[in-house]
């Protein structure tokens, strides 16, 4: 196949990585508020309808939200395949953690409500909320280990080797920053759950998402502004030293790669990448206004955008680094050394050109076919048909 | 065998992948016969046919919730346990996992929800659309992820890069339509057609001993019978024809699997039955079918299958011609664009064989300074445990033929008999429900057990392939996994059972209607009421 050379390698380097971007955003704007709604059932419904209710907002399309999990693990294990291998194992415990989660949680949705009785239903209820919220927290707690580096290297035939006892490298990932970092996440996701919530009950359960979620909004832009003046002046960054072959073949071994004072000075390169944290903040406060003033649908795009704003504005932070090494800068995985072959991110790329729009078209059109709020009545009339 | 890191790590992905797998083949099977049954209900607008969708379509969901999250393990687990295999082969290996989200799991997932929350929101031909749709999701999903199992079995369209220290893929085409993977996918969707055939079976032949829901009993017989037929003849067809793959692309398996020690004349004949020994390299008690082996490994009468000891002394070359190409390796890893063509040439030449030079990994970490005795006993490895295999294969050969009994007289009954079944047969029926699950557990242990010492045929030793963890941490996420998937298994199976013992829950206002809409021609019919009754 030749076909693949009409697009450059480092050019589908460049796509990929967006496309590692969309994905990681498509996961948070989509499963992000299945998990905010998870954290926010014992919250924002007491009685048995009203926990019916909320669940059952999210009820028929949590399932497809969550392929973009799954999808993100295979798409990162066929374009980033070393990235796949580092984090996942590097990141061990909390990733069995997060699994767990997922375990859980469709069979909490799915069990649920097959069972009368106070007990079973209130233990599921607990496995949503934890299910929800937990996640929520660790992705926000990678991330933050990811912007500060992980402390891993590579042998000379590509092993990674990650320093420290087991127990270290988990309670390691608890740094202060990390765990901000996981605060906003979940305060971020809490604040989508509670816009999606408004969008599709009423009433009392609707009150009481607004008010919640307008607490988290205002809490993750705070603790969004506090991240990145502690990432301006308390956590060095990363740069490649030397000449940057953007096309060279994926081996992590072959850049040298130096600790800088500040991830910020990318700010100072590329300045138009401060739209991204402007977005978020200012998404974050228009949800909250939104959620106060009682908008619904607006106050969802908002929300959106908010989460649009944050992800997007690590990922061009780091700008050309994916997963930097603490303890071995240059093991650092960046978009040049640890992509996929030339030719499986071609054929990758045409693959998700003709299946992702797909993808977005019938999911549209099964989000309008379930259009519309769930009342009590909803979940009453239809008990076994419904969660 | 001493117990590390790799056993351990082998343990836990036996263990999640084989329970991920008792939840498989309901779902591969039962959306199917869902989506017929629902057919034949816009067909003919006959309520007891929406009246089954739904029963059998809310056990299916049941199972679908648990065959969804333990595949979430399955999809993170390379990079969390084996992430050297992960960096090593996921330029080709990762591209069909990604390719099942973005064609299957997407569909599948999105459309299961409609398929439960939207028979009030969507025409009729509009939900049959969706369950259709669930039902083709499931089983793509299924295509993709046989098409990444088959490159482990037969490595092709790919080659190894000195520059990234991994395997590459040349050609997308050749590991797409890899004939092993093609053939396994067949063999496996219909293992699962069988699977909730038997099932569905089961379940009616219950309830018609228990004199109740004859009417959606019955009928779902009848579907799951002629279903189940076409399948079990698939099953045992594809089966065959896997078996052909792998004498001609893993000739060790066949030979383990078959108990082969020596190379036989051609044709060689099959051990029936028999003990095999693998210290001492023969088979106990052993009695042969003479011809049988030949034909099926070869479809020929003169060609000559390997047997076990020949394969060794054929592992044992290969792993010097292996070690030619490691030690040019380490030239080309210090010297990379510098390298001398002779080197690189000589690289070339032996890279095919590179894999077998890293089973002496094991043994040393330096494969160059192997003794003699160290690479004899390298090659000695490439034999996989036979007892296991031996029997694994029989018993899975022996239920497959069983099951082509079982829908033949079903069949034969539903189709000649009036749909009467005697109570023998019914009890047979619910006792035979588990045997497929235990047919496809074996044949999945054939495939992969038969498959060691690789991960990746001939090109990655299991024992390379691990990651750095330590055993704490794997022996956490094990007993998490074990406590975890037992809580659930045990909840699942109650609730399962639940919902069989309270059976199908009948609409009765579109009943009536409809019974008084076709009042008249229902009048005129000798036995009325079996087409269109409620069951109680």
């Amino acid at each position: 196949m030749i076909l693949h050379e009409l697009i450059s390698y480092d050019l589908l380097r460049v796509i990929w990585w967006g496309l590692l971007g969309v994905l990681l955003i498509g996961f948070a704007l989509t499963d992000g508020f299945d998990m905010g709604v998870g954290a926010l059932l014992p919250f924002t419904a007491q009685t048995d309808v009203e926990r019916r209710i909320v669940i059952n907002t999210v009820g028929p399309v949590w399932e497809g939200n969550q392929v973009w999990f799954i999808l993100g693990g295979g798409a990162i294990f066929a374009a980033w395949p070393p990235l796949y291998a580092v984090s996942f194992s590097g990141f061990y415990l909390a990733m069995f953690a997060v699994l767990a989660c997922f375990i859980v949680r469709p069979v909490a949705f799915k069990y649920r409500s097959k069972r009368d009785g106070y007990s079973w239903r209130n233990r599921w209820d607990w496995a949503l909320f934890v299910s929800g919220a937990a996640p929520a927290l660790l992705f926000g707690v990678a991330v933050g280990n990811v912007i500060q580096g992980v402390p891993f290297h590579f042998t000379d035939d590509l092993h990674t080797i990650y320093e420290g006892a087991w127990y270290a490298k988990f309670i390691g990932l608890l740094d202060p920053f990390s765990l901000l970092a996981g605060v906003v996440s979940l305060s971020m996701l809490v604040m989508h759950g509670g816009a999606w919530l408004t969008v599709k009950t009423t009433g009392e359960v609707q009150k009481r998402a607004r008010a919640y979620g307008s607490i988290a909004a205002l809490v993750a832009v705070a603790t969004y502004a506090l991240a990145g003046i502690w990432l301006a002046y308390g956590i060095s960054g990363y740069r490649i030293v030397g000449e940057v072959v953007a096309d060279g073949p994926s081996n992590p071994l072959y850049f040298q790669v130096e600790r800088t004072a500040s991830w910020l000075s990318a700010y100072a390169d590329r300045p138009w990448i401060a739209i991204a944290p402007v977005l978020g903040i200012l998404g974050g406060l228009l949800t909250f206004a939104g959620l106060r003033a009682g908008r619904e649908i607006t106050t969802l795009l908002f929300s959106k955008l908010a989460i649009l704003g944050v992800i997007s504005s690590v990922g061009l932070t780091m700008f050309p680094f994916i997963m930097p090494s603490s303890s071995d800068p240059r093991s650092s995985l960046t978009v040049w050394n640890s992509s996929s072959s030339h030719l499986t991110l071609f054929i990758m790329l045409v693959v998700t050109v003709i299946f992702m729009p797909l993808i977005l078209a019938y999911t549209a059109w099964v989000y309008r076919v379930l259009w519309g709020k769930v009342t009590a009545k909803d979940v009453t009339e239809n008990s076994h048909s419904v969660y | 065998m001493e117990f590390g890191i790799v056993e351990l790590s082998r343990l836990q992905f036996a263990m999640t992948a084989m329970y991920h797998f008792l939840f498989v083949p309901l779902t591969l099977g039962l959306s199917i016969l869902v989506a017929i049954m629902e057919t034949v209900y816009v067909m003919t607008n006959r309520p007891i046919w929406r009246q089954m969708t739904k029963f059998w379509g809310m056990l299916f969901g049941i199972n679908f919730a648990l065959g969804v999250a333990t595949g979430i393990t399955m999809e993170f687990q390379f990079g969390m346990n084996w992430s050297y295999y992960s960096h090593y082969v996921g330029d080709i290996f990762g591209a069909p996992l990604a390719i099942e989200g973005l064609m299957a799991f997407f569909l599948e997932a999105t459309f299961v929800g409609l398929f439960f929350f939207g028979w009030d929101k969507l025409s009729k031909v509009q939900h049959l659309v969706v369950a259709w749709l669930v039902a083709i999701g499931s089983n793509f999903s299924a295509l993709w992820i046989l098409i990444a199992n088959g490159w482990m079995q037969n490595p092709v369209g790919a080659e190894f890069n000195p520059m990234t220290m991994r395997m590459e893929m040349t050609d997308f085409f050749a590991v797409l339509f890899n004939e092993v993977a093609q053939a396994k996918f067949v063999h496996t969707v219909s293992a699962g057609y069988v699977t909730a055939s038997v099932f569905v079976i089961g379940v009616s032949a219950w309830y018609l001993l228990r004199g109740r829901h004859a009417e959606l009993a019955r009928r779902s017989i009848t579907v799951a019978s002629a279903f189940g037929l076409a399948s079990a003849f698939s099953v045992v067809l594809l089966g065959d024809e896997s078996g052909y793959d792998t004498s001609l692309n893993q000739k060790m398996k066949m030979a383990a699997i078959e108990a082969m020690w020596e190379t036989e004349p051609a044709p060689a004949p099959f051990t029936a039955f028999g003990f095999p020994d693998q210290a001492a390299r023969e088979t106990h008690y052993a009695i042969h079918v003479p011809y049988v082996m030949g034909l099926i490994g070869t479809r020929s009468l003169t060609t000559q299958i390997p047997g076990i000891s020949d394969l060794v002394a054929q592992a044992e070359t290969r792993i010097r011609s292996g070690l030619i190409a490691y030690d040019a390796l380490m030239t080309v890893r210090a010297e990379r664009d510098a390298t001398p063509p002779e080197v690189m040439q000589t690289f070339e030449d032996h890279s095919a064989d590179l894999g077998f030079a890293f089973l002496l990994k094991k043994y040393i970490d330096d494969p160059r300074q192997a003794s003699d005795a160290q690479i004899q006993a390298a090659a000695a490895d490439t034999v996989p445990t036979v007892w296991p295999l031996f029997w694994a294969f029989r018993i899975m050969v022996v239920l497959g033929f069983g099951f082509i009994g079982t829908m033949a007289y079903f069949f034969w009954r539903a189709s000649f008999r009036q749909m009467q079944y005697p109570r023998w047969a019914l009890h047979v029926a619910v006792w035979m429900i588990p045997a497929p699950w235990i047919a496809a557990e074996m044949g999945w242990f054939v495939a992969e057990f038969g498959r060691q010492p690789w991960t990746v045929d001939g090109v990655l030793p299991t024992a390379m392939s691990v990651s750095a963890l330590s055993m704490t941490e794997v022996a956490l996420t094990l007993a998490g996994f074990v406590l975890f998937y037992t809580v659930l298994f045990i909840i699942e199976m109650g609730l399962m059972l639940k919902y069989i013992r309270k059976g199908p829950f009948q609409d009765v206002a579109e009943t009536e209607a409809w019974v008084a809409r076709h009042h008249n021609r229902l009048a005129g019919r000798r036995n009325a009421d079996a087409i269109a009754q409620p069951a109680e």
